[in-house]
């Protein structure tokens, strides 16, 4: 029978809307919070109020005698679980023992030391208060340059100068370049602590299945494989024992990158009480034990020539590590290295970092991950490089930019940026601001005494992490795809989305692949015993390698489609095209479901063809990919009050081909939020003492929708070739690329008082105070 | 929230609330703050009266040339009541600047005053309108001024067994004009510093000028100075700034993360200005 065949329908490219989002604005989704088991109890953990202090003993026995308290557990009981991994290693990094409860000494506020557990999250909460810590405080270091001097407190006492580790990278002839520059820049810029703070906290649910010698561990990560093998090995269980899921995830923004003491405490106390456990953070507790970001004070030099190419960067990098390594505190600062030439050619780079220890939460990956503190550095730089040789800022950069004719281009940091024509989106953000007539306005509003800034960024990004041998973990994707007998799809992927919407892109790329309806398409994740081992959802990977596993799945199964149809057809020439094999003689064609139906009924098989419509790849990138971008802000600073108002944003980000445009602009909507967020907005601040004084969101200043400007968002398209998508990555564009350009553009606002450099975040007090000492 | 054991009761009436009120129990309005404070475990009332149900409480109406409200009164409802709008506008447009509208549909404007938050943006107005404030017990009642209710972070005249019932502002007369402007703190919404000024011209003069300053010191307050430096004046701009500079004069500021005793003295008499500037547009 002769099928018409209609215009091809494809999804790709299509703003479709995400399907998952029904479900979390009707408030329907899944959270661990939702879990409910039959004899459910609860844990509360005990946590230190010092930032240092040794315990001289606990008394847990007015807590015990509480009715409905049905266990407590200290340090002393959980010594046979292994210590909270770190999964970065460099040459002679110290190492504390991360123990999940503390035993003898505390080292933050906040840090873990009991855990009582009772049949209503109640009395938990009444029960924890009520145990007894006899504490001698000790001194404590919250600031990461008071730790390295002299006679600092020691964080941990086997190691009195603090520090966890010393790095250095250079290439190049650093001192030859310094040596014969025309001009040297130098400037120190911080990039301040932050708290990631995801709508949902952190949570576990753990049930112990003692018959069946099983672990169930529901938590709100980003990675529940590696989790899985992590918290296994912690609780000496055996791997395939234990099953993690996470199911809906409220954001993680890289603070679920992570395995956290309290991961495998309740895994400990479910096999220890035999009954099912739940802990969910509260919002204090987040703020004070959930990793942060950033941490950096950094001292830059460039070197350049009169013509403004620059020739060197040096970097010093002082880390604030906190108390501990989590699971890649010590290896985000090397991103920073990393990525520190930016968009920009020169070859000779010089680069220190200093880990400190301090007695604060420990920092790791946060949205961006190192290479927002390297973006921030070096536009900030060529900013200031160029108001030194009173050259434009656009002009700087277009001169240092990497060639389109130059890729693949190997960095002096010894990577190979894949694909790129940088300068098509700073012109385009330039194109969409009328530039030279916006800096017309701004001469105008200058000579009306008013504080009007222009300020760009281009920046450039490592994602879709990453080869293995780049990555702590390896750094491929997984992807299952399945034909069931009916002719449903479904898409198992070793990613973990929490809102990047991969159940909508994903199932865009197999509805296109294998012709089929889009809401025939399920794509599963987060569950170790439904998928195959996996990765997860970090670094802007997902689609890049997980959408890429996904790919070449479905291009195993077009195969042996194929091989079905052309049996079935009886036939040696066909095509697959609109979810059907078509005889490419008669024209006659089966849908690609009675295919799989054939597939799985199995009557006849095709040659050395085994039944069944499944397909698993496993995706090893062969190099990162390197989005790029430009933004462009214009700011306006009221001179009576310092504050900042943000009058336009404009982002050009270049993440390859663009699956779906609607999530893509969600996420640069999404980075710019939170990049705009660290520019004008948040910082964790402690106190001498160690104590988190924004604890709360009632000081820790998170953007809310008001607070933010309008955002246009536009494109250029460079597909990546390491990929057959083409895709590079979005989501941690917008906060990569946001900070320097809105700092830059407040400098520039100020320039006419003199002002070269503000640090973050940029508060109306600060911004006062520069105007006022400038009067 | 986990908070500790509590014991709650509902009551019909406000005479069965304040009875439960006078044997120690804590009223619950809007739940505002109270609530988080018991999140926190940094409050542990033993039995809370939920008085913002109450519909004796709940109403906005004019008597004899005053507008009083009950204090159950939501910020919503202060902010959007058509009566208040058009007679006493000050007030809703300072409700408009509270929280978000979450905190609007829940809080209330007898919760917050009682409260008496050093930051919170109603006391300005209320100092500025010169409002009387009911406080009422088990077997009491009594009126005290705006000016007398406000004692120190988190102090009022309130006494034990006292709750603020109702709020009385005045009906502006023909010639007023009035503002609240505030500097929001980024993360609580509550003001750093927040200033209500309400003036009525007569004859090409400022007959009278009222300002009323939130989130500079401990409590809220007149600014007396600055109204008799511009009374009886023509109201320019360098009379409005010159009377502006005197608001914060001799006052104690607050100082914390968010902004410096010396950062707030400043604004407070940037925002006293653009409060004057708005109000004096604003007179007819």
């Amino acid at each position: 029978m002769a099928t018409t065949i209609t215009r091809p329908k494809t999804l790709i490219g299509k703003a479709i809307r995400r399907r998952e989002d029904p479900r979390l604005i009707t408030g329907t989704a899944t959270y661990v919070e939702d879990i409910k088991m039959p004899g459910m109890h609860y844990a509360v953990v005990v946590r230190s109020p010092h930032a240092a202090a040794k315990i001289r003993s606990i008394d847990t026995s007015k807590a015990a005698a509480r009715p409905g308290v049905v266990a407590i557990f200290t340090g002393q009981d959980v010594s046979k679980v292994g210590p909270v991994p770190c999964g970065a290693s460099l040459p002679g990094l110290r190492v504390p023992n991360h123990t999940i409860l503390a035993t003898d000494r505390v080292y933050y506020a906040g840090h873990p030391v009991a855990v009582v557990v009772a049949t209503d999250r109640y009395i938990a909460a009444d029960a924890a208060d009520d145990v007894e810590v006899d504490w001698e405080v000790l001194k404590a270091v919250a600031d990461p340059l008071k730790a390295l001097e002299p006679g600092a407190p020691a964080v941990h006492p086997q190691w009195p100068d603090n520090k966890a580790f010393d790095f250095h990278q250079e290439h190049g002839d650093i001192d030859k370049a310094f040596a014969e520059a025309d001009v040297i820049v130098k400037q120190r810029i911080l990039s301040q602590r932050l708290i990631p703070t995801p709508m949902e906290t952190r949570g576990v649910v753990a049930e112990w299945r003692a018959a069946d010698r099983a672990l169930n561990l529901y938590s709100s990560t980003q990675i529940p494989h590696l989790l899985r093998s992590m918290v296994a090995q912690m609780l000496g269980l055996e791997e395939n024992r234990l099953r993690v899921v996470a199911p809906e995830v409220g954001g993680g923004f890289g603070c679920k990158l992570n395995v956290y003491a309290e991961e495998a405490l309740m895994g400990f106390v479910a096999m220890k009480i035999n009954k099912p456990v739940k802990w969910i953070e509260t919002r204090r507790e987040n703020y004070l034990t959930t990793i942060h970001g950033r941490g950096h004070v950094d001292d830059y030099e460039l070197s350049a020539k009169r013509d403004g190419t620059i020739t060197g960067i040096k970097l010093r990098i002082i880390q604030d590590l906190g108390a501990y390594h989590q699971l890649l505190t010590p290896a985000i600062p090397t991103l920073s290295v990393l990525m520190m030439p930016g968009l920009y050619k020169t070859q000779n780079i010089f680069a220190d970092i200093v880990g400190v220890f301090t007695n604060c939460v420990p920092t790791d990956a946060y949205r961006g991950a190192g290479r927002p503190e390297a973006t921030h550095g070096i536009e900030r730089m060529v900013d200031i490089l160029a108001a030194e040789l009173k050259m434009d800022p656009a002009e700087i950069r277009l001169k240092n930019f990497v060639q389109p004719n130059e890729f693949p281009f190997p960095t002096a940091t010894g990577l190979i940026y894949d694909s790129g024509d940088y300068a098509a989106p700073l012109k385009k953000a330039l194109d969409i601001a009328e530039y030279e007539k916006l800096r017309r306005e701004q001469s105008e509003s200058r000579k009306q005494g008013r504080l009007m800034g222009i300020g760009m960024s281009a920046y450039g990004e490592i994602c879709a992490f990453g080869p293995s041998p780049a990555t702590p973990a390896g750094g491929w994707e997984s992807a299952t795809v399945k034909i069931e007998p009916s002719g449903k799809v479904t898409v198992l992927t070793g990613t973990s989305p929490h809102g990047q919407g991969e159940e909508t892109t994903f199932a865009q790329i197999a509805a296109d692949e294998l012709g089929v309806d889009i809401d025939d398409v399920l794509v599963v994740h987060g569950d170790t015993a439904l998928v195959q081992y996996g990765i997860g959802t970090f670094g802007s990977r997902a689609t890049a390698v997980g959408g890429t596993a996904v790919y070449f799945a479905l291009q195993d199964l077009k195969a042996k489609i194929k091989k079905f149809g052309a049996m079935l057809l009886n036939s040696d020439d066909v095509t697959l095209a609109n979810g059907q094999c078509i005889d490419n003689k008669t024209g006659a064609s089966k849908s690609v479901q009675e295919i799989a139906a054939a597939s799985y009924r199995a009557m006849q098989l095709p040659p050395n063809t085994e039944p069944g419509m499944v397909s698993t790849h496993f995706w090893e990138p062969p190099n990162f990919t390197f989005p790029f971008g430009a933004h462009l802000v214009v700011t306006e600073v009221d001179r009576d009050t310092g504050a900042v108002k943000v009058v336009r944003y404009i982002a050009v980000d270049d993440c390859g081909n663009i699956l779906n445009p609607l999530i893509v602009t969600g996420q640069v909507h999404g980075g710019v939020a939170q990049g705009i967020g660290q520019a004008l907005y948040e910082q964790a601040v402690y106190d001498e003492a160690g104590q988190l004084i924004t604890g709360e969101l009632m000081d820790y200043a998170v953007p809310k929708a008001h607070m933010l400007p309008w955002i246009e968002s536009d494109h250029t398209v460079t597909p990546t070739p390491v990929n057959p998508l083409g895709v590079k990555g979005v989501g941690e564009a917008g906060t990569i690329g946001c900070s320097p350009a809105v700092v830059n553009s407040v400098v520039d606002a100020l320039s006419p008082l003199g002002v070269k450099h503000i640090d973050m975040p940029m508060t109306p007090e600060k911004i006062w105070k520069l105007i006022r000492s400038a009067q | 929230m986990i908070p500790q054991t509590f014991d709650y009761t509902a009551p019909a009436t406000l005479d069965q609330a304040l009875a439960l009120i006078a044997q120690g129990a804590k009223p619950l309005a809007g739940g505002m703050s109270l609530i988080p404070m018991m999140k926190l475990r940094l409050a542990a009332p033993e039995h809370l009266v939920d008085i913002g149900r109450l519909k004796e409480l709940n109403y906005i109406r004019e008597d004899a040339g005053a507008l009083h409200l009950g204090a159950g009164c939501t910020h919503y409802e202060v902010e959007t009541s058509p009566l208040l709008r058009g007679k006493c506008p000050l007030l809703s447009e300072t409700a408009a600047h509270i929280g978000d509208v979450q905190v609007r549909n829940m809080g209330t404007i007898g919760g917050s005053i009682a409260h008496a938050d050093p930051s919170a943006d109603y006391p300005a107005a209320l100092q500025a309108l010169e409002a009387k404030i009911v406080l009422r017990g088990a077997q009491s009642q009594r009126t005290v001024a705006a000016s007398a209710f406000f004692l120190d972070t988190f102090a009022t005249a309130l006494e034990p067994g006292e709750i603020v019932s109702e709020i009385i502002v005045p009906v502006e007369e023909a010639g007023a004009g009035a503002s609240y402007q505030k500097m929001a703190q980024p993360a609580s919404g509550f003001a750093i510093v927040g200033v209500a000024a309400r003036l009525r011209r007569s004859g090409g003069k400022i007959a009278m000028a009222r300002i009323g300053v939130t989130g500079l010191a401990g409590r809220s307050f007149r600014a007396t100075a600055a109204e008799k430096a511009l009374e009886n004046t023509a109201g320019s701009a360098a009379e409005i700034q010159a009377a502006a500079a005197l608001v914060a004069q001799g006052v104690e500021a607050n100082s914390d993360l968010h902004a410096s005793a010396e950062y707030r003295k400043h604004l407070a008499a940037v925002y006293a200005g653009r409060a004057l500037f708005a109000a004096l547009a604003r007179t007819a």
